[in-house]
């Protein structure tokens, strides 16, 4: 117990002490919080309406894909991981530690994210908090698991950053925090709909900010939970202690099972 | 020195088509400093990390304290301390929260002190990569032994480190080894391998090609022997006179210089030719071939040995 608080405490104060981290756990995403606020309400008053869960589906996005990969593959490739192995420090240990400062970051801008936007813009504030918890959790989770599986699957720091952007900008475009789910024509809706972005801002509108769902919004909770689930084990799986010569398992494309659950709730409409 | 701490018997590690170690086999007793010496490509680093746990061997067995690497990795942990030679920490991790983080995970009380010991109490809450490449050495090497491992593994532990830093491992090596400690060095300074280490096994060509104590291994050797002699009148100088056993000879700053093969029948023969001229013996040196003449020979880097004429 004492070495896992250790290794969590110092996986903490990491985000906030490493300049990249702290930018993308905290300054990126009230940044841009507030630079919507100010601009994009006065252009687009309509955006008001999902502002609050739009944003932290924001952080949640920058926190994650942008903070957590390049660190695991700096630690692979600089023998980090070695390192950790000798001292009998488990490849779990090294994979959920991330996953669990970053949520307790998201946490935190998310709170002050969710209680400025009624204050300072007006946004509407959830109108049932607990589904709104429970859905940040649950993209939060399957988000930090996505880049816990990009930054184990990726060869070097070019690649993370080409993976991360795969998600980040259809996320930011597709995900219904720019533009309603419901103006995007057919096609584009459906490959949306395997972005974590797009359930999440679906399970908002239908769950938690009393608006409506653009399809069943506890299916978008289960397919983020379940997406998490499957983006972990799947990390957990394809893990390499280093790069140097070493037998990988399983082919990275294997990565791209994380999607199931969200192709299952397509298919099943 | 008792049981063996190490035990490698007919070890074999392969990547695809490429042997990198070929069957080698070897023994280290409780309490030994081991010197693991070879070229760059050797075997030295894939023995090391199977001896480590990091690598599953391809054939032979590897055992560490009696205990398998490979079959029962969380009883290893333990029992080995290793620093890496690449230093492995997270860059933004301090001395200080590497110590109390590496403890943690080995279930003991931090030990600071090593951090003062090892000359890092000023540094103690610099981030990682704000030390200076010695000062990452020195850390890992504080968390190597923080756990007071049964067998220590060091590859190329004084690079980068100052003098006094270095003679302060080197008594920090020998404190732990007058406590039973088995260490393992690696290292490509043969000076280093020849004053820390009880043996020494020299790997070539991903096969172990010599193994044995320092002198033993010199012994070996086909170097000569470096005779210098400063005499008042230099009553050796003369080339014509005949001295048995030599094979060269040279002169340099006052100082006649022999190569033998035979070195008794040399001195004497020096010692009896300057008082049969009635001159005075100033300065007389014996140079045994080094650890690193008889390994540049056993590597073919170098045809000749000690520094003779080439």
């Amino acid at each position: 117990m004492s070495a896992f608080i250790y290794h969590f405490s110092f996986e903490f104060r990491t985000g906030i002490r490493n300049k990249t981290l702290l930018m993308m756990n905290y300054l990126f995403p009230i940044g841009f919080f507030l630079m919507m606020g100010f601009v994009m309400a006065g252009i687009n008053p309509a955006f008001l309406e999902t502002m609050t869960p739009g944003m932290a589906v924001f952080a949640v996005l920058a926190a994650t894909l942008l903070g957590i990969p390049d660190p695991l593959v700096n630690g692979r490739e600089n023998g980090i991981f070695r390192s950790y192995k000798i001292n009998g420090i488990s490849s779990i240990s090294i994979l959920i530690m991330p996953v669990l400062t970053t949520i307790l970051h998201l946490t935190i801008v998310t709170a002050i994210i969710s209680i400025l936007s009624p204050l300072i813009f007006d946004a509407p504030a959830p109108t049932n908090w607990f589904s709104y918890v429970l859905i940040f959790l649950a993209l939060a989770f399957v988000m930090a698991g996505i880049s816990v599986l990009i930054g184990v699957i990726a060869p070097n720091s070019r690649v993370t950053v080409l993976y991360s952007q795969l998600f980040f900008i259809p996320s930011i475009l597709l995900g219904g925090m720019m533009f309603p789910y419901n103006l995007l024509p057919d096609g584009v809706g459906k490959v949306a709909q395997l972005l974590p972005a797009t359930q999440a801002m679906n399970a908002f509108n239908g769950l938690a900010m009393g608006g409506t769902a653009d399809f069943n919004p506890w299916g978008s909770v289960a397919a983020l939970f379940a997406s998490g689930v499957l983006a972990f084990a799947l990390a957990v799986y394809l893990f390499s202690w280093d790069s140097r010569n070493t037998e990988r398992r399983g082919h990275p494309l294997m990565a791209l099972l994380f999607l199931l659950p969200f192709v299952v709730g397509i298919l099943l409409g | 020195m008792s049981q063996p701490m190490i035990e490698v018997s007919d070890f074999r590690k392969v990547y695809g088509d490429f042997v990198a170690v070929d069957g080698i086999s070897f023994e280290v007793r409780q309490g030994e400093i081991f010197g693991l010496l070879g070229p760059n490509g050797a075997g030295k680093t894939s023995t090391l990390e199977s001896l480590e746990g990091l690598r599953a061997p391809s054939g032979g067995s590897v055992r560490v304290a009696g205990i398998d690497p490979t079959k029962e990795p969380r009883k290893l942990r333990n029992v080995i301390g290793v620093q890496l030679q690449s230093a492995g920490l997270p860059e933004s991790i301090t001395p200080n929260e590497a110590m109390a983080f590496f403890s943690a995970y080995h279930g003991v009380a931090p030990r600071y002190d090593l951090l003062d010991r090892l000359g890092l109490n000023e540094k103690r809450k610099a981030q990682f990569f704000e030390l200076s490449t010695g000062q990452q050495r020195r850390l890992s090497l504080a968390l190597a032994v923080a756990h007071e491992p049964q067998v220590l593994f060091l590859d190329e532990p004084t690079a980068g480190l100052d003098v006094a830093t270095r003679v302060e491992l080197h008594d920090l090596m020998r404190e732990l080894q007058a406590k039973g400690t088995t260490i393992i060095l690696a290292t490509h300074d043969m000076a280093e391998a020849e004053e820390m280490s009880d043996r020494v096994a020299i790997l070539l060509n991903q096969k172990l090609v010599s193994i044995g104590t320092p002198m033993e291994i010199t012994a070996t050797g086909a170097g000569l022997t470096k005779v210098s002699v400063r005499t008042q009148n230099g009553s050796v100088s003369n080339p014509e006179i005949a001295l048995p056993a030599v094979r060269q000879r040279s002169s340099k700053e006052a100082y006649d210089i022999f190569f033998s093969t035979d070195i008794g029948p040399t001195v004497s023969a020096v010692i009896a030719q300057i008082e049969s001229a009635g001159d005075t013996l100033i300065d007389l040196r014996v140079e045994r071939p080094s650890l690193e003449d008889r390994f540049l020979e056993i590597t073919g880097t170098k045809k000749a040995s000690n520094g003779g004429p080439q």
